[in-house]
């Protein structure tokens, strides 16, 4: 069973529906048993890192996730979810999980689109990812794949962590982490086939763990 | 880069689709689930519904839809048309919509938008623009004005200033649509439409007017839109979604072809 982590944050029955689609048993969960339990867990995307972090300290929810992960649990980050696990994000200027080196960055307002105009803020809609490093969650996922974007705010983790580039006026981290531990801004669960790709491989990643 | 996004919009009352959809093979479809999972299936970029349905109860029909396409597509997708309250965006997103879309009730009430952006956030609310092109005057400067019940009142708001007033309300996005142009099939308005992205830092879906798929390039080019709207010439199947974006593509706009 893969476990979505509940803070709290707002709507996370679309990773849920995807899990479903793809026969993945799942369950929507705040509780450290089931958490523990669980094969691997999805950190989903929603909300604002500040009152995401809150949620998690209120509930002690950052530490059974810092001691499962530091057990081995393999865990996915999707959107918020990959920004949270890093040291800090500059949105809200909170503090978040340290799970891995980094930090959190907002676009800057003055990088320019392929008509030399103003970009807009956020980065929404498809975009490829150019992966750095093998990785194995893009098994059979086409090079050529697009993903589903929205966000204001870009991960910037330690350069060895890297796993994919995306190009948004400039070249910006989409993915990274190292196996077991994932993080990816776009969002899997909206991305169609090559997302759900994404997911199937996880699950195996779990299950054969 | 950024693709540019083709979105096919889907008239839906009581829970069909308002005219059939003819596919390959002419078969027609009314089902608004069965119609969403071939544009997914054809590579649509996200998909937009647009209840046209006048009673509350059908409302609840429209919901079962909503969820139901949730559970069959995995692309974004949003609902517009009868959402003029926070609990009627609340219960399209619960059942699945990605985003909500408020058009005359935006007007009439412009809090609605930033209450709703708050609540679900920015990217959650589209705001739809009916736009006619006027003389300008002191009251529209831009010479193009709002209008509500599909060009039938005019509302005597600019709609370069109503553009700016939404996003700073909190919009996530806009949906332009040109009164005098929808319907013609002789291409989306690119003076609209370029005024309009080039004065906000949200995207701008242009909607209205597409004919062939040369014009939506000029959409996304010229027009600099984010995404072009597009009905009744992919529903009658005259192009399809695959064979717009390759002439996209070979006019050298990144579109999404591998799906």
């Amino acid at each position: 069973m893969i476990a979505i982590l509940n803070y709290r944050a707002g709507n996370l029955t679309s990773v849920k529906r995807a899990l479903d689609h793809e026969d993945i048993p799942c369950r929507i969960t705040d509780d450290a048993h089931i958490l523990a339990e669980s094969r691997g867990i999805i950190f989903p995307g929603v909300g604002a890192a500040g009152s995401a972090m809150n949620n998690l300290r209120e509930t002690g929810l950052d530490k059974t996730l810092n001691d499962l992960i530091s057990r081995g649990k393999p865990m996915l980050g999707i959107c918020l979810g990959c920004q949270i696990i890093l040291d800090e994000s500059m949105e809200n200027s909170a503090s978040t999980l340290s799970i891995l080196e980094g930090s959190c960055l907002r676009f800057d307002d003055e990088l320019l689109d392929e008509h030399h105009d103003p970009i807009n803020i956020p980065h929404m809609g498809w975009n490829s990812v150019k992966l750095v490093q093998e990785c194995e969650l893009f098994l059979d996922v086409p090079q050529e794949a697009e993903f589903y974007f929205v966000h204001s705010y870009y991960p910037v983790p330690r350069q060895d962590l890297i796993i994919g580039l995306t190009r948004y006026g400039r070249d910006f981290c989409s993915v990274f982490g190292r196996p077991g531990l994932w993080a990816m801004q776009f969002h899997p669960e909206k991305s169609g086939r090559p997302g759900l790709k994404i997911l199937n491989n996880f699950y195996r990643y779990c299950r054969t763990t | 880069m950024l693709s540019k996004r083709i979105i096919p919009c889907l008239d839906v009352r009581d829970g069909k689709l308002t005219k059939g959809i003819k596919f390959k093979g002419n078969v027609e479809i009314g089902d608004p689930v069965e119609t969403a999972r071939l544009y997914y299936e054809q590579g649509a970029d996200e998909i937009v519904f647009y209840d046209i349905t006048a009673s509350a109860e059908a409302r609840g029909i429209m919901l079962q839809v909503v969820e139901k396409v949730a559970e069959t597509i995995f692309i974004p997708f949003s609902v517009g048309g009868g959402i003029s309250s926070l609990e009627d965006m609340r219960a399209a997103l619960l059942a699945g919509a990605e985003k909500v879309s408020v058009n005359s009730a935006a007007i009439i009430n412009p809090e609605i938008i930033s209450q709703g952006a708050e609540a679900f956030g920015s990217q959650c609310i589209v705001v739809g623009m009916d736009v006619l092109r006027v003389e300008k005057s002191t009251h529209c400067p831009s010479g193009y004005e709002m209008v509500i019940h599909g060009g039938r009142k005019r509302m005597n708001i600019d709609a370069l200033w109503w553009a700016r007033e939404v996003e700073r309300l909190g919009a996530g996005e806009i949906c332009l649509n040109s009164i005098d142009a929808d319907g013609t099939r002789d291409g989306y308005e690119i003076n609209l439409t370029r005024l309009i992205a080039q004065n906000v830092r949200i995207p701008v879906i242009a909607s209205g007017g597409a004919g062939n798929p040369e014009h939506m390039t000029r959409a996304v080019t010229e027009g600099r839109a984010s995404a072009a709207l597009i009905a009744s010439i992919v529903h009658y199947g005259e192009y399809t979604i695959p064979g717009i974006k390759d002439h996209m593509h070979q006019a050298g706009v990144k579109v999404r072809r591998t799906w």
